[in-house]
């Protein structure tokens, strides 16, 4: 077993006045798809966002590579990639443009190869299409395609099946699966029925939460 | 074992640099801004239509303007800002940029320079460059009027900065306006105070130089520590969110 990537001790989550979660503790190893599990409103996304930085209500230790998250906040951004309920996409802005930027502040990359990415999405032929006239789904595949150019070791993808048609998702979970062969590791919540060989899991859910 | 022979995806050791990142948020807020164009211009008629009521609301008699033009031209273009500060991270808060914003591995408070220097690009500046004209209107001198545009230059970026942090802060509440006002105005104050002290000594003959020493040290100040603040309090809104 390689040495996690992201590790969290005793992890807990109150919100409201409600626990989330206690005692919470996982790792997530480089080469896995770990899946978080939960009926609405059991913190899947707060997790998401705990994980990833954006949400500091939280107690417990979170580790990245064995050193305190908090210590090495700008190497762990450097090596992590977040997408989350709002794709960050810009509607006033075509896919194009809108990658470009999302791409010029962790890895620059020629016009071709960003082409390449959106027509891997399926968005040939809307590369210059101002983004608020494409669909919700094509939005959110603008954002998605950055996954097909992203090399950061862990991707935090919060729902990300949402909108997205059924070709689309197969070919996401193909993406993902060959992405943890490759060894990045992939932590997902998704309402749909994910059928990958050693998937992991997070359930959570009654306040308290086991881990498989 | 098998972990050695598959490829194995490197962690990232160079990332993009900070002066990099700022240029493209700068470009891309930029950018923004040109396809919505009401949005520009939003602020600079509320300082046209608030200085041109003036003369008719109060009274149009030269030396009534002449005394207090340079004080209308100042609480208008204070007011215009304060107006278009709502503007700065909300949009980016609605639609996700604003979190992919502060994942950026780049120091947050450098990026949120970036982005209110785009902001007092498309408000201040096109502010201070409407000013001779609106000057001339109110009976302003040539000297009031270089003065006038000089403290607005320097006073302008301070005023996008400050309300940076009061736009940061209220991010997360759903009608922000009444509270954003309230917190900011107090700080806007002395700004105002020195802004429309400098034009008045400059009126009477005196000499400017520490009045405008004075405005430069609050752009250095506002320069050197309010992008950390505001970029504090984005993460306490986006915690919340």
């Amino acid at each position: 077993m390689s040495e996690p990537l992201l590790q969290a001790v005793n992890l807990q989550c109150e919100r409201d006045e409600r626990v989330l979660f206690r005692n919470l503790s996982f790792s997530i190893v480089p080469g896995t798809v770990t899946r978080v599990e939960g009926p609405n409103g059991s913190g899947k996304t707060t997790l998401l966002r705990i994980l990833a930085g954006l949400n500091d209500a939280w107690s417990g230790d979170l580790k990245w590579c064995g050193e305190p998250r908090s210590s090495v906040r700008e190497e762990f951004q450097r090596n992590m990639l977040y997408l989350g309920h709002r794709p960050g996409i810009k509607s006033l802005l075509t896919p194009m443009e809108n990658l470009r930027a999302l791409m010029a502040a962790r890895r620059p990359m020629p016009d071709d190869v960003l082409r390449q990415a959106l027509a891997g999405t399926g968005l040939s032929g809307f590369e210059n299409v101002p983004c608020r006239n494409l669909s919700a789904g094509q939005q959110r595949r603008v954002a998605l395609a950055r996954l097909l150019i992203a090399d950061e070791p862990l991707w935090l993808l919060d729902e990300v099946f949402t909108a997205i048609d059924a070709d689309g998702v197969n070919a996401i979970e193909t993406l993902l699966q060959q992405r943890a062969a490759e060894g990045g590791a992939v932590v997902v919540t998704t309402h749909h029925d994910l059928r990958m060989d050693g998937m992991k899991k997070i359930v959570l859910g009654g306040g308290a939460a086991d881990e498989c | 074992m098998n972990a050695d022979a598959r490829p194995v995806i490197k962690p990232i050791r160079n990332g993009v640099g900070a002066f990099a990142a700022m240029k493209a948020v700068f470009a891309r807020d930029l950018k923004v801004a040109f396809r919505q164009k009401q949005d520009l211009l939003n602020p600079l008629l509320f300082f046209v239509m608030v200085v041109s009521l003036f003369p008719l609301g109060v009274s149009p008699e030269v030396s009534f303007l002449r005394e207090a033009g340079a004080g209308i031209l100042w609480v208008a273009a204070l007011l215009s800002v304060l107006l278009s500060l709502d503007h700065l991270f909300r949009h980016d808060f609605d639609d996700g940029t604003l979190e992919q914003l502060v994942l950026q591995p780049q120091p947050l408070f450098l990026l949120v320079l970036a982005k209110t220097l785009a902001h007092w690009m498309l408000t201040g500046l096109p502010l201070v460059l409407l000013t001779p004209v609106l000057g001339v209107m109110v009976h302003q001198e040539g000297n009031s009027i270089a003065v006038l545009c000089l403290t607005l230059l320097i006073g302008t970026p301070v005023l996008s900065l400050i309300g940076a942090i009061g736009a940061a802060l209220t991010l997360g509440l759903r009608s922000a306006g009444v509270l954003l006002s309230l917190l900011i105005i107090p700080l806007y104050i002395p700004v105002l105070i020195f802004g429309t002290g400098t034009v008045a000594a400059a009126a009477d003959g005196a000499s400017v130089g520490a009045y405008v020493a004075l405005m430069a040290a609050f752009l250095v100040l506002a320069v050197t520590l309010a992008p950390f603040a505001a970029a504090a309090a984005l993460r306490i809104s986006l915690s919340n969110g």
